[in-house]
């Protein structure tokens, strides 16, 4: 018995893979060609052999139960998302161009604030923004750079155009999972990489690397560079061993480094104390210093934030990047492209209605049922308001906290996210994906991952996409387009 | 080397070694109860006793008897011994280091994690027991192989060796303090005395080598010097000692360590085995153990995380 490809309907939403005439699109005919000669079981074996080789890699991440922390298999379908090159080439420069804006803008905040002189941005953001940090006032990190890396979530609507959802600019996670979705895949549909040339995206660890040894306030050809985790019971404890391991650099928590007198960093070795480079951080901003920030932190080290201000160490991403992480800032993300870039952006944001306007805060409060309601600062989904599946009283609970805080809040309507086939029992059906590029700056040059991590939802009908939440991933797949 | 991951590696090994200690002490405990009569057998008392638990089991039992005891020894979360807690803080350990350990390494130790986890109701019925505890000795074995074969042998491999090496010894020591005080003498045990004896042996898995090396008959005073002070005998006390030796050169500053170990080797070589019976032999296990605890401290001032 084979799939029935026929009967795939993609019910009114944009489908990655099969448009509206039920006809694969162009990049992907190799694809559907080699899929519908699989027979049900054949499907089903590729299925398991994927759970098998995930089990055995050990490619897990962590939920946190009552009390204790458990591992949990990542959980990949076999059907992979395509982007044609040619589409991924103009969403790559979007990318570029609004990371470098995004940096222009921090560096800009902790230091003449032009951009809020010109009238472009508002002053009352800062003031009530939860991730500006005033001891970072002044400070110019090396190249200009603080946002080192970012995690920016893509998706399609019902036009199939990309549009920006979010940008993660903190400690955004997810890239060793886009780099293990593919090991899997490779183990799995081996001669589908001999039919289709798909672009290769193990790259990211040496890309990492390099931009980690760039920062290095000391001159050395080989400057030590470590990865600064909380520890195992963070959620994102597998990726942090990860990426140390296939960048050969320490793993360390908080108690193996110290700060001497001489505020540079050390970390604790059987040889005694080794002066550290760079910290790729993994850690919260607040956690990070129990000096600076949170006193009462156990993650962090005393004095780190002295060293990073004294240019003795580099942080990645720097600390108070995460001004730039809050949904009403994003809502200005295409203006701070205009005034920094002189250029207009190239990747859309989706249409926002920032609570502290009144004609959008009006707006707001008579459409909650159409809308989606974010809180600025929250990640992960949570504390949304999904409009059209929420009841009146939640509506009127959301319309309460709005007016109770309008700066924290921004509405957006609720977007029909684009689906792919996903493997569900015996059947294939759509789902809905999301997309999570990341991004390197180091100041000379800017590179962006071959795609990203594709999120899908698991369950039908469904739009959350986070793991934490029940969602599973695809390999996310850049391919050439095919001559017809 | 960081001195955390340092501390980790060790206690991964300790933990490792221990499982597999005690999965062989409850295997030939096991042996030793089908060959002697009622009367004349110690039960499953003395492996308490060997792990200087008999207190807090008491807290939770009320006897000896083999279901409380192997429940104790093999899953009790409680006992921080007990096969379970030890393969669980083995895991635990590899995973705050699997940058740096070989991923056959993880694998082998999360998957008998698992194996006991799924399979402890056979550790305790009599007909599954045995190939229980082989394969917790089995996996043991694996992952030291794994470890040797694929690990590059550098300052990590030191402290994981040195972690099993220490583990060793102590467990070596506390079976010949408690197993030898234990042996039942009168006119009804005769018969049994040499296979007790045996039994010692067993313990370690050291009845073979034993007669390779001795070549005599099993008599008290042949069994303790080999077992304490045989340099070939890879679970003797001296053998233990003399690598410990060996590792702390590869060791940064390791001037002290060197002299506190040497300081043991110096005294265990000055045991004669024919004097220690009874009350000597018991007096000098528990220097030696403090010795053993010495070095750990040593160790842990020097190279660990404070």
């Amino acid at each position: 018995m084979m799939i029935d490809w026929d009967a795939y309907q993609n019910s009114g939403f944009f489908d990655e893979l099969i448009d509206a005439g039920g006809q694969p699109r162009q990049s992907g005919q190799a694809l559907v060609r080699f899929l519908s000669e699989l027979t049900v079981e054949e499907m089903d074996a590729a299925r398991v052999a994927a759970e098998l080789a995930v089990k055995e890699m050990g490619i897990t991440f962590t939920v946190y139960g009552d009390g204790s922390s458990i591992d949990r298999a990542w959980p990949i379908d076999i059907i992979p998302r395509i982007i044609s090159n040619e589409e991924w080439q103009k969403v790559e420069a979007g990318l570029v161009q609004r990371v470098q804006a995004l940096n222009l803008f921090i560096d800009d905040i902790y230091h003449e604030q032009n951009i809020i002189k010109d009238g472009v941005f508002p002053q009352e953001l800062i003031k009530k923004s939860v991730n500006f940090r005033p001891q970072c006032v002044g400070i110019s990190p090396p190249k200009g750079v603080w946002a080192h890396i970012c995690g920016t979530d893509l998706v399609r609507d019902k036009d199939g155009t990309f549009y920006v959802l979010e940008d993660n600019l903190r400690v955004p996670s997810g890239v060793s999972y886009m780099i293990e979705n593919r090991s899997v895949m490779k183990r799995v549909f081996p001669e589908l990489f001999e039919q289709i040339s798909v672009l290769p995206v193990n790259d990211y660890p040496s890309q990492l690397f390099d931009m980690l040894t760039a920062m290095s306030p000391r001159p050395l050809n080989t400057p030590e560079v470590v990865v600064l985790t909380p520890g195992m019971y963070n959620s994102a404890y597998f990726e942090h061993c990860y990426l140390a391991q296939e960048m050969g650099c320490e793993l360390v928590e908080g108690r193996d480094l110290v700060v001497n007198d001489d505020d540079c960093v050390y970390m604790k070795t059987v040889a005694g104390l080794r002066r550290v480079d760079v910290i790729y951080r993994r850690i919260d901003d607040l956690f990070l210093d129990p000096e600076a920030f949170n006193p009462d932190s156990q993650l962090g080290v005393a004095g780190l934030l002295r060293a990073w201000k004294k240019g003795k160490v580099s942080l990645v991403n720097a600390p108070g990047a995460g001004v730039a992480d809050d949904k009403v800032v994003y809502t200005y993300v295409p203006e701070m492209i205009q005034y920094y870039l002189g250029e207009p952006a190239i990747l859309p944001n989706v249409e926002s209605y920032r609570c502290y306007e009144s004609d959008d805060f009006n707006y707001v409060v008579e459409n909650i049922d159409k809308l989606v309601v974010k809180p600025a600062n929250e990640s992960g989904g949570y504390g949304l308001l999904i409009g059209p599946k929420s009841t009146r009283e939640q509506q009127q609970q959301c319309i309460e906290r709005i007016k109770a805080d309008p700066r924290n809040f921004i509405a957006q309507p609720t977007l029909s996210l684009s689906t792919v086939p996903t493997l569900d029992e015996e059947q294939v059906e759509g789902r809905h994906v999301d997309l999570r590029p990341f991004i390197l700056s180091s100041g000379e040059q800017t590179y962006v991952t071959t795609g990203g991590l594709t999120r899908v939802a698991l369950v039908k009908g469904s739009l959350v996409v986070n793991s934490s939440q029940g969602g599973g991933s695809k390999d996310t797949w850049i391919v050439e387009e095919e001559g017809v | 080397m960081l001195s955390r991951v340092a501390e980790t590696l060790y206690w991964m090994a300790r933990y490792v070694e221990r499982a597999e200690n005690i999965a062989r002490l409850i295997n030939v405990n096991n042996l030793l109860l089908m060959d002697l009569p009622k009367g004349v057998s110690a039960g499953w008392e003395p492996l308490i006793d060997i792990i200087g638990n008999r207190e807090p089991f008491l807290e939770l039992y009320d006897d000896f008897s083999e279901n409380n005891v192997l429940e104790y020894l093999v899953i009790d979360k409680n006992n921080p011994s007990s096969i379970l807690r030890s393969l669980l803080a083995a895991r635990d350990n590899t995973r705050t280091v699997r940058e740096v350990v070989p991923r056959q390494v993880w694998e082998s130790i999360n998957r008998s994690y698992y194996f006991v986890k799924e399979n402890a109701q056979g550790a305790l019925s009599k007909r599954g027991r045995f190939f229980f505890m082989k394969h917790v000795v089995e996996f043991a074995h694996l992952t030291f192989g794994a470890l040797e074969a694929t690990l590059n042998h550098d300052l990590g491999y030191t402290f994981i060796r040195f972690g099993s090496l220490l583990e060793r010894a102590d467990m070596t020591s506390r079976i010949i303090d408690v197993r030898t005080a234990r042996l039942v003498h009168n006119q009804t045990s005769r018969p049994f005395e040499n296979i007790q004896w045996m039994s010692v042996l067993r313990s370690l898995s050291a009845y073979q080598m034993y007669r390779q090396q001795m070549g005599v008959r099993v008599s008290p005073k042949e069994v303790l010097e080999f077992m304490l002070q045989d340099i070939v005998f890879p679970r003797s006390v001296l053998f233990c000692l003399n690598t410990l030796r060996h590792l702390s050169e590869d060791m940064p500053n390791n001037r002290d360590i060197i002299d506190r170990v040497e300081h043991s080797i110096q005294e265990l070589r000055a045991q004669d085995a024919a004097k220690l019976k009874a009350d000597v032999l018991h007096l000098y296990i528990d220097e030696l153990q403090v010795d053993l605890a010495e070095i750990h401290q040593q160790l842990s001032e020097q190279y660990f995380l404070h």
